[in-house]
Parts: C-alpha cells; sequence; structure tokens
C-alpha cells in the first residue's frame, strides 16, 4: 500500500468541555478520493479544521507523508500541500480567472512592481489544460457560472502544488451537467496522484467516485469501508448507529378533491404549466436544475410575476399577486435556500416560528407573548426541533432543525397547500426521516403538498404523482406505480 | 434574558458600563457634574439628539439609514413658528408640524421603498432639499416673536415636578417606541426586515409598509425635536440641526445596535446618547474647547466600537 498523503491518529477535540471528536482516525493516499461521511454536528468540520491548522488538537497526532506535522494555522497546511475547497468560494468577481489564480502571489519582472501578465496568462491556462477545464484566463470570474468558479479554485490548488484537496459538499450548488464537469475533473486528479476527502450527503454521488468512505458519529470514528463492497444500509446503519428502517413513510393519507387548480400558467420561465392538486396528496415535482421549477413555484406564491394563467383554489379562481396574497390563500411555502430566504438568523426560534403567524397572536397590532408562546410550544412539538430554547437564536441550529423552523413556519398558518422546495437539501439522514414523516402526517391532516426534488430516491419515495420540467414545460406527468428513475430522467431531459 | 452568552450579555450592559466610567470619571474632574441641577441641565440638551437617535434607532434596524433627520428638525421648527405667527392655534400647530415631519419622513420612505433608492443616496438628497425648503421658507432669517402662548413656551422651557417638560417628553417617547419594539407586530416586523428582507417579504411581511412606517415615524420624531428647540430658544432657525444626524448615527452605535440591520435594541441607543450628552456636558465643565471636544467625542465613539469588535 502506498503511504498516505495525510494521517490523522487518535485526534481528540473538546469545546468548553464537550468533547466533539474522540480519537478520530482518518487518512488518504495518494491518487484516492475519500469520503468523510457523517451527520451534521457529527465532528467532519472540526476534523478538517484541525487538520489545516484551523483549530489546535487536545490529543493526537497528524503526519503528512509519514513526516509528524503541527499546523498552527491554516498558510501553513497550504505550504504542505493541502488544499481546502470551501462551500463559499473564495473567488472575486471582479478579477479575471487569471488574476484570481495568481492573487496574492503575482508574478512579476524581477524586483519591479509591474505584473508578468503574458507568464500568469500562459500558466492559468497550463493549469486549465492540465484539469481539462476549457475557459478563457481572462474571462471575468463573475460571469462565470458557480462551477466553473469552482474549477477556478481547484485549478489553483493544483497550481500551488496541492497534494490532496478537501471539498466539502462542492456539488451543492452545481447543476446537474456542471457535476459531470465536476467529477471528470476529479478523475484527472486521480490520475495525478492527488487524494481528495470529499465531503458530501449524497449518496449516489460518494457510491460514483469515491474509493473509500469513513463515518464519523457524535465524534467517535466509527469505521473506514470500501464503497465497491460495502452495502447502502451498513453505511446508513453506521452513519445513525440504529437501523433507521425504511426512510419513507408508507404513504397512508387519503386523495380527496382537487384542492388546486393550476391552468396555462406562463412567465419569462416558463410556459403553459397545467395541473391539478388534489386534498391529501403529495405531487412530486422533479427536473433538471434550471428547468423552471423554482420559478413556478415562486408564481405559485406570487413573488414572480406571470405573463398569463389562472390559478383556482377550492373551486375559487385566486388572484395572487404577492405573497400575502398566498397566504391569506392558505399557501404556505417552503424555500430551496433556507439561510437567504426562509429564515431571519439575527432572530430566535421563537420570533422565526412566528413570524408569517404574527396576526394570529397578536390582536392585529400588539402581540400577545402568552398565545405566541403557546403556538411556538405546539409547533415546536410537533416537529420535534432540537434546540437550548425558544429564545436560542436560530443560526445556532443544525441544518435539519433549521429546516424543521422553516416548515414550522409554515405549519402555524394551517396551510390548505405547502409548497417544499427541496425540503431536504443538506439535512442529515436522520432528520430527513423526521421530514418525510412530518409531510406524511401533514397529507393525513387533508394538507395538499408539492415537493421540488433533485434527489430522484426522494421523489420516488415520497410523491403519490410526479410532474417532470423539461425546459419550463411540463415534459411528463407520471403515477407513482409507473414511476422510475430512467422514465423521470429520460423525460427531464427532454425525451418523449 | 435566556439561553445568552457572557458575551452576549456584555455586548448588551458594555453601553451602560461605558456611561458610569465616563460619569465617574467627570464627577472626579468637576464636582459640579453630580448636582442635580447640571444633571438636569444635561438631560434637557440630550433630548434633542434623543428623539432624532430614537428614530435612527427605528431606521438603522431596518437595514437602512436617515441622514435627513436635521433638516426635517429645521423645517419642521420653521413651519410651526411659521404657522404660530400667521395666528394658528399653537396646539394645532405643533399636530400639524409633527404631523409635517411624519411626511417629510413618509417621502423618504417612498423613494426608498417604491423607488427603490438606496436610503443613503435617498435622505442624503432630502437632507439637502428639507435644507433648501427651510432656508427659502423663512427667507435664510430665524423666525421669532411668533407666538406668546403658554403652552408653546412650557414644550421646550417648562418643568412638571422639577423636571424639564423636554425630558419628560423623551421619556415618555422612549418608553412608548420600547413597547412598540418589543410587544407589537410593526416591532417584529422591523427587526425582520432588517434582519433578512427577502425572507420577511416570502413570511408576508409588507415591507414597503414597513419601510414607509419607519422613515414616518422619524421624521415626527425628529419634527418634534425641532419644535421642542424652538420653544426652548423662542426663534426657529433655518440652519438648526445642521449635522445632528451624525450625533444621532453616533448614540445609536455607541448604544451597540448594529449598523447592518436586524441587531439592536433602543435601550442602547438610549444610553449612547447620553454618553454624548454627558460628554459634551462634562467637557464644558471642565472648560474644554469646543475644537477638542470633537476630537474626545470623535475618540469615544472609536473606541466603543473598537470594543465591541474585541468582544464579538
Amino acid at each position: 500500500m502506498a503511504q498516505p498523503i495525510v494521517q490523522m491518529k487518535g485526534i481528540s477535540k473538546s469545546f468548553v468541555g464537550n468533547k466533539v471528536l474522540n480519537e478520530v482516525d482518518f487518512e488518504v493516499l495518494p491518487g484516492e478520493v475519500h469520503a468523510l461521511l457523517g451527520e451534521n454536528g457529527a465532528g467532519k468540520s472540526t476534523l478538517m479544521k484541525i487538520l489545516t491548522g484551523i483549530h489546535s488538537r487536545d490529543e493526537g497526532e497528524i503526519y503528512v507523508k509519514g513526516e509528524a506535522v503541527e499546523f498552527n494555522n491554516p498558510k501553513e497546511s497550504e505550504k504542505a500541500g493541502i488544499a481546502v475547497i470551501h462551500q463559499e468560494l473564495n473567488i472575486i468577481p471582479y478579477l479575471t480567472v487569471m488574476e484570481n489564480m495568481f492573487l496574492g502571489r503575482e508574478l512579476k519582472y524581477g524586483k519591479t512592481g509591474v505584473t508578468n501578465t503574458k507568464k500568469m496568462k500562459q500558466l492559468t491556462n497550463d493549469y486549465l489544460l492540465q484539469l481539462g477545464i476549457d475557459l478563457d484566463p481572462l474571462a471575468l470570474a463573475g460571469n462565470l457560472s458557480v462551477g466553473q468558479q469552482q474549477m477556478v479554485e481547484i485549478a489553483k490548488a493544483i497550481s500551488v502544488d496541492a497534494e490532496m484537496i478537501v471539498m466539502d459538499e462542492p456539488t451543492a450548488a452545481l447543476t446537474d451537467r456542471e457535476i459531470e464537469g465536476l467529477f471528470e475533473v476529479i478523475e484527472r486528479l486521480r490520475e495525478q496522484e492527488v487524494g481528495i476527502v470529499y465531503i458530501s450527503h449524497r449518496m449516489e454521488e460518494i457510491y460514483r467516485i469515491c474509493d473509500r468512505v469513513s463515518i464519523l458519529r457524535d465524534g467517535e470514528y466509527i469505521g473506514t469501508r470500501e464503497t465497491k463492497t460495502v452495502e447502502y444500509e451498513e453505511i446508513i446503519q453506521m452513519l445513525v448507529g440504529r437501523e433507521l428502517g425504511t426512510l419513507y413513510p408508507e404513504r397512508d393519507a387519503e386523495i380527496g378533491d382537487v384542492k388546486m387548480k393550476v391552468d396555462g400558467l406562463t412567465s419569462d420561465a416558463f410556459q403553459d404549466i397545467n395541473f391539478d392538486l388534489r386534498e391529501g396528496e403529495i405531487l412530486g415535482v422533479a427536473g433538471l436544475m434550471g428547468a423552471g421549477r423554482s420559478e413556478i413555484m415562486q408564481s405559485l406564491f406570487g413573488y414572480r410575476t406571470i405573463e398569463s394563467g389562472s390559478i383556482s383554489i377550492e373551486g375559487k379562481p385566486v388572484n395572487i399577486k404577492k405573497p400575502t396574497d398566498a397566504i391569506d390563500a392558505g399557501i404556505g411555502f417552503v424555500t430551496e435556500d433556507r439561510k437567504e430566504q426562509g429564515l431571519v438568523l439575527s432572530m430566535s426560534v421563537k420570533e422565526n416560528l412566528s413570524l408569517p403567524n404574527l396576526k394570529g397572536v397578536s390582536n392585529q397590532t400588539i402581540l400577545s407573548d402568552k398565545s405566541e408562546k403557546g403556538l411556538v410550544d405546539d409547533l415546536v412539538k410537533r416537529l420535534n426541533v432540537k434546540m437550548a430554547g425558544q429564545n436560542q437564536e436560530v443560526r445556532m441550529l443544525s441544518g435539519g432543525n433549521q429546516q424543521k423552523v422553516v416548515i414550522g413556519k409554515w405549519l402555524g398558518i394551517n396551510p390548505k397547500i405547502l409548497i417544499l422546495d427541496e425540503p431536504t437539501r443538506g439535512v442529515d439522514v436522520g432528520a430527513k426521516k423526521e421530514i418525510y414523516h412530518i409531510m406524511n402526517e401533514l397529507t393525513k391532516q387533508g394538507v395538499s403538498i408539492v415537493m421540488i426534488s433533485s434527489e430522484l430516491p426522494e421523489v420516488l419515495g415520497m410523491s403519490d404523482r410526479i410532474l417532470v420540467i423539461h425546459e419550463g414545460r411540463i415534459g411528463a406527468e407520471l403515477k407513482r406505480e409507473d414511476a422510475t428513475q430512467e422514465k423521470i430522467m429520460y423525460a427531464a431531459t427532454g425525451g418523449e | 434574558m435566556k439561553n445568552q452568552s457572557v458575551g452576549q450579555i456584555l455586548q448588551k450592559i458594555g453601553p451602560l458600563l461605558g456611561l458610569i466610567v465616563i460619569m465617574t470619571g467627570l464627577s472626579i474632574m468637576s464636582p459640579q457634574f453630580l448636582s442635580l441641577d447640571n444633571l438636569l441641565t444635561m438631560l434637557r440638551q440630550v433630548t434633542i439628539v434623543g428623539l432624532l437617535a430614537f428614530g435612527m434607532t427605528f431606521v438603522i434596524l431596518t437595514g437602512g439609514i436617515d441622514l435627513s433627520v436635521g433638516s426635517t428638525l429645521a423645517l419642521a421648527g420653521a413651519l410651526t413658528a411659521g404657522m404660530m405667527a400667521s395666528g394658528l392655534d399653537p396646539i394645532l400647530a405643533v399636530l400639524l408640524g409633527v404631523l409635517a415631519g411624519a411626511g417629510l419622513g413618509a417621502f423618504n420612505g417612498l423613494v426608498i421603498s417604491k423607488g427603490k433608492v438606496a436610503p443613503f443616496i435617498a435622505t442624503l438628497a432630502t437632507m439637502t432639499m428639507f435644507r433648501g425648503l427651510s432656508l427659502v421658507y423663512t427667507e435664510g432669517r430665524p423666525v421669532t416673536g411668533f407666538t406668546d402662548s403658554q403652552f408653546f413656551d412650557l414644550i421646550g422651557r417648562g418643568y412638571l415636578f422639577g423636571i424639564p417638560i423636554p425630558v419628560i417628553i423623551m421619556f415618555v417617547i422612549f418608553f412608548i417606541l420600547l413597547f412598540i419594539l418589543k410587544k407589537t407586530v410593526f416591532g417584529r416586523h422591523v427587526y425582520a426586515l432588517g434582519g433578512n428582507e427577502e425572507a420577511s417579504i416570502l413570511s408576508g411581511i409588507k415591507v414597503n409598509r414597513v419601510k414607509i412606517g419607519v422613515y414616518s415615524l422619524t421624521g415626527a420624531l425628529s419634527a418634534l425635536a425641532g419644535i421642542i428647540l424652538t420653544s426652548r430658544l423662542g426663534s426657529a432657525s433655518p440652519n438648526a440641526g445642521f449635522t445632528y444626524e451624525l450625533d444621532a448615527i453616533a448614540a445609536v452605535v455607541l448604544g451597540g445596535t448594529s449598523l447592518s440591520g436586524g441587531r439592536g435594541w433602543i435601550f442602547g441607543t438610549l444610553i449612547g446618547a447620553l454618553i454624548i450628552g454627558v460628554l459634551n456636558n462634562g467637557l464644558n465643565l471642565l472648560g474644554v474647547s469646543s475644537n477638542y471636544q470633537q476630537i474626545v467625542k470623535g475618540a469615544v465613539i472609536l473606541l466603543a466600537v473598537l470594543l465591541d469588535r474585541q468582544k464579538s
């Protein structure tokens, strides 16, 4: 076996008496893609921060190519050949690809302050070519897609001779096509004997490109497996530490009459959208990123304008021009991006949960502490939100619990229709299961749900009926029993 | 106040500690400082900037800023004086003056919300406009001798149980605003809007109304400050309140409210205004020239913000 690029042994770490890592082992071999898996709060980030010198460790050793090392800051780990591609990219939009690549280490003519643009351009081109990336070194970074910006960061890591690259949820913001591009680049990196730590919640990606997977749970090292041989169920069990049972609940809600009818909805992002939504039904909406799914839902909620089309609820036409109209009509909308659109991060759990419901917990003007607390107590209980208390700032919660708060906001208005846009994105498996359970419970109470999802297993597992959107139009409508991943992908990519 | 870390608590009481330190220092250096007479005078001086800063707190909590408060103060003061000079009942004139201030503020709010102009730019423009309007209206001269109404004199110069009326007005307004921020739907909307505008819209908050509301409130409070000043001086100068917007912003910042919106409290602003007032008053008592006073005031603001950074 080749010598590992990085080997971490018996790493322990406590924050104010709270043990977040307990004797964790982790290693990455040259040319290996090694997945680091764990629920939110399992210690993945802390482990990587210790590796890159952001946090110090309490116990354990770190070896880089067999030599014990001590990193006090990220600069030192970078020098040793460890690069990190963060979820939030470090790209300056007003600079070119080349300028971003050489930021802070610009090549100059001798000792003058004059930059050697010619040489930098040549080198940038070389690095991009080496990874098979087709980009103009002089393109403005701000004009690139997120996927392309990520490529620039990877190329930058290679240009400083990184031998190991940590990728933190690299596909979270990418379109399907960009993900393919990223995987190609990862293949090239593998050929060049670069080691990769791949942090992701997406199982199908891990199976596809990772060689091994290491699992952390509650700060404990659970084990490492070869992806070739390990079963999905085993990984899940290692992750959650118990038999999770089936992820998706038995859909046992009774489906009733048509609740909402959407007729000929058209805007600049989609055309002629027609569909019915029945009482107690979960309507899955699949499609590629950028197909117009979120735009359709934002229009239903009055957050985008439509050119033509009509919506009726319970047989009565409704005119939805702004979100308040939708809320008055009984529609709740759990947005795709919970930090940007779903939550007010500076506010408490309580204040977030009651935000769309302030009319209900006041006499229209003055808030009633008692009824607000009553509402929030009820929601927190129904959703099983784990928190220190109602007054805790919502930004301190884990992703899964934040998502429960976003859903809870809308349960308070007693919605007839709930639109969920990627309800389990960035949420760990345990919380996922809870969210599915909540969805099922809601439909039993007669709530109709529209669920956009890019995770096909989720679409297949939860939907009673599936709409597939392709380039702004409904490409196919599938019944639950007829639907397969292949049929959905076929329709989503434009097959008839 | 459950679930708060030591840092958060420090952040909250920091301004109060600062005020106590400054007051202790001044009382050692100048024996008159802690006399009841002087403290009441100081409080009366604080009322003008205090009222402006209260309004500014709402605006800054929504993530905005209002540079036009000083000009609104002057224009509303002049209008009120002018209305009384032309024979209008003083009580009615005061009400109309406050209403005019609210109208000027609503104009700011409209430009910012419906016109989608950045608050800094919008109120920079109206600051100049309102100042110009008050110069035009007064023909550049202070309005004087407009009334012998006892009611109007009391607003700026009167006492109740030995406490200056302006101070009483300021505290009554303070408690009303505190109630609005803590206990009303509008107050909650103010915090939500400043914390995340997009999430607020998607939660069904009519954010344009909230914006127009906070700027109107600030306009009304600026007008009230202008009326108090006019009553105290017995004259309404078109140049009144010049650069007061900066003192108001400083008071809000000293009180620990975040300029990026969503976080802050009005009690802090009261403390911030008191810090500025205490410094002005104390340095005067010590005979420090006004040129040096500016340096000290600026340094205190800088120090406060730097200390705030250390904590977080």
